[in-house]
């Protein structure tokens, strides 16, 4: 069936078609790009959750316990959770459903497992479509889960209308795991396992370092908080669900809410011509390198003149 | 550029036995297939559910418990009810032979049993969506 037939069905909340749209825009089907235009325009509505963290951090189990419990409050929500691809063979390993397993028989809730296919930052390329998708589908509230990050994938922070960072105690001494990048994007940091002895200490290390105002260049008048949770046994969601509404509320009717929602057009924008970018690269090169490495090889010319003759053939 | 294959691996019933169903998934991994796992002990229905959020080309079901000839007609039931028909349903594990021929009869593209080589299964899965062709 053509995409912009399925838009309607979508639109309807019909999970087959939801899933197909979401499957064409990953694999950037021409024929789809219409489709993806016109449900563009009709997004907006629902709440974008980002969800980040280091790997074993605990993000899959959060946004388990998280999508039950904002379901318990009403509202369907949606979850695209990102795994990395290999970048040998190019397969991957999804394993985030795994301890999603209780939302599973849900109709309000939709998991949508994604392959980051080479794509740095956290996020897989369509991973953003998904979320206008979804949007589009009426589900509210849509969490991403990044891959297992690092320390300067940040790009959720520009993705995302709240934005959660997951720490785990015992990760290291202070906070080794959440070092400058990790620590200026949350909206609301997360220190996950608190039923284990060590996470006050974890808790008390980040607070302390919140207190020397680490978030340079982030302007905003949004206290960003700190909640220590469970999912073991529950504890700390009731203050989580309260700051994520709040936080919520707040980039709903603030000036710096305003911003943001500016930065994450301006930011989509840019990702998407990178993109389209790296696309035609690949063409090009895929044509070129070979005849242009070997003139490199021979030394009958140099890197960049060749870098810049490879760079025109792509633009052309 | 082509498209990874996406596959479901599922493990349903109760059945703990889960190594060959990992090695699977590497193996399918390793050729640059998308593998989701769901884990131990699913139902028919959660398994069919995530079949169709995750729009897998393949839905591959593992079973070592001998309960092959109840789950797979719940399966293509739950398909049927929800208008599904453009995925393709593999067994995997070990099971008799007049089994396997009943469950092809049912619409199973394809049983692997315990001898089948890695190489034989990443053939025969890109062959089943080479045949099934783009959707």
């Amino acid at each position: 069936m053509p995409s912009t037939e399925l838009i309607p069905r979508a639109a309807r909340g019909e999970i087959p078609a939801i899933a197909r749209l979401i499957s064409r825009a990953e694999a950037g089907m021409p024929e789809a790009r219409p489709a993806l235009a016109e449900i563009y325009k009709r997004a907006g509505k629902a709440h974008v959750i980002g969800i980040t963290g280091v790997p074993g951090s605990g993000k899959s189990t959060l946004v388990a316990a998280l999508a039950a419990r904002l379901r318990a409050t009403g509202g369907k929500v949606g979850v695209v959770a990102v795994d990395p691809s290999s970048p040998y063979s190019g397969g991957a390993i999804l394993g985030d459903r795994i301890r999603m397993t209780e939302l599973a028989q849900d109709p309000g809730v939709y998991i949508r497992s994604m392959a980051t296919r080479g794509a740095m930052g956290g996020m897989a390329r369509a991973t953003l479509d998904a979320v206008d998708i979804l949007d589009v589908g009426g589900f509210n509230t849509i969490i991403i889960e990044t891959v297992g990050v690092g320390q300067d994938e940040v790009e959720i922070a520009k993705a995302s209308h709240t934005t959660i960072v997951v720490s785990a105690p015992g990760l290291g001494d202070e906070i080794q795991a959440i070092k400058a990048g990790m620590l200026e994007i949350a909206d609301i940091h997360i220190v996950s396992k608190c039923d284990r002895s060590d996470a006050n200490r974890t808790l008390t290390d980040l607070k302390q370092m919140l207190t020397m105002g680490v978030r340079a260049g982030v302007a905003s008048e949004w206290p960003v908080r700190v909640v220590g949770i469970s999912s073991l046994n529950g504890e700390g969601f009731d203050e989580l669900l309260e700051a994520i509404a709040k936080h919520r509320a707040f980039f709903k009717d603030s000036a710096s809410g305003t911003q943001r929602r500016l930065a994450i057009a301006g930011f989509r924008l840019e990702k998407t011509a990178e993109n389209l970018l790296i696309e035609r690269f690949q063409q090009s090169a895929a044509a070129l390198t070979p005849a242009l490495a070997a003139k490199l090889s021979a030394r009958q010319g140099d890197p960049y003149s060749l870098a810049r003759e490879l760079l025109a053939a792509s633009l052309a | 550029m082509t498209q990874p294959i996406r596959v479901l691996l599922a493990k349903v019933g109760l059945d703990g036995h889960d190594r060959g169903v990992r090695v699977v998934a590497r193996t399918l991994r390793d050729a640059g297939m998308d593998v989701i796992y769901t884990g131990l002990h699913r139902t028919p229905e959660e398994v069919v559910n995530a079949a169709i959020q995750e729009d897998v080309d393949i839905l591959g079901v593992s079973l070592l418990s001998g309960v092959q000839m109840t789950v797979f007609p719940k399966i293509f039931k739950l398909l049927a009810e929800k208008g599904v028909d453009d995925l393709i349903i593999v067994a995997g594990g070990v099971m008799p032979d007049e089994d396997v021929a009943e469950l092809k009869k049912m619409g199973v593209a394809e049983v692997m049993l315990q001898d089948t080589p890695p190489d034989a299964i990443v053939k025969s899965l890109t062959a089943l969506v080479t045949a099934r062709g783009p959707r």
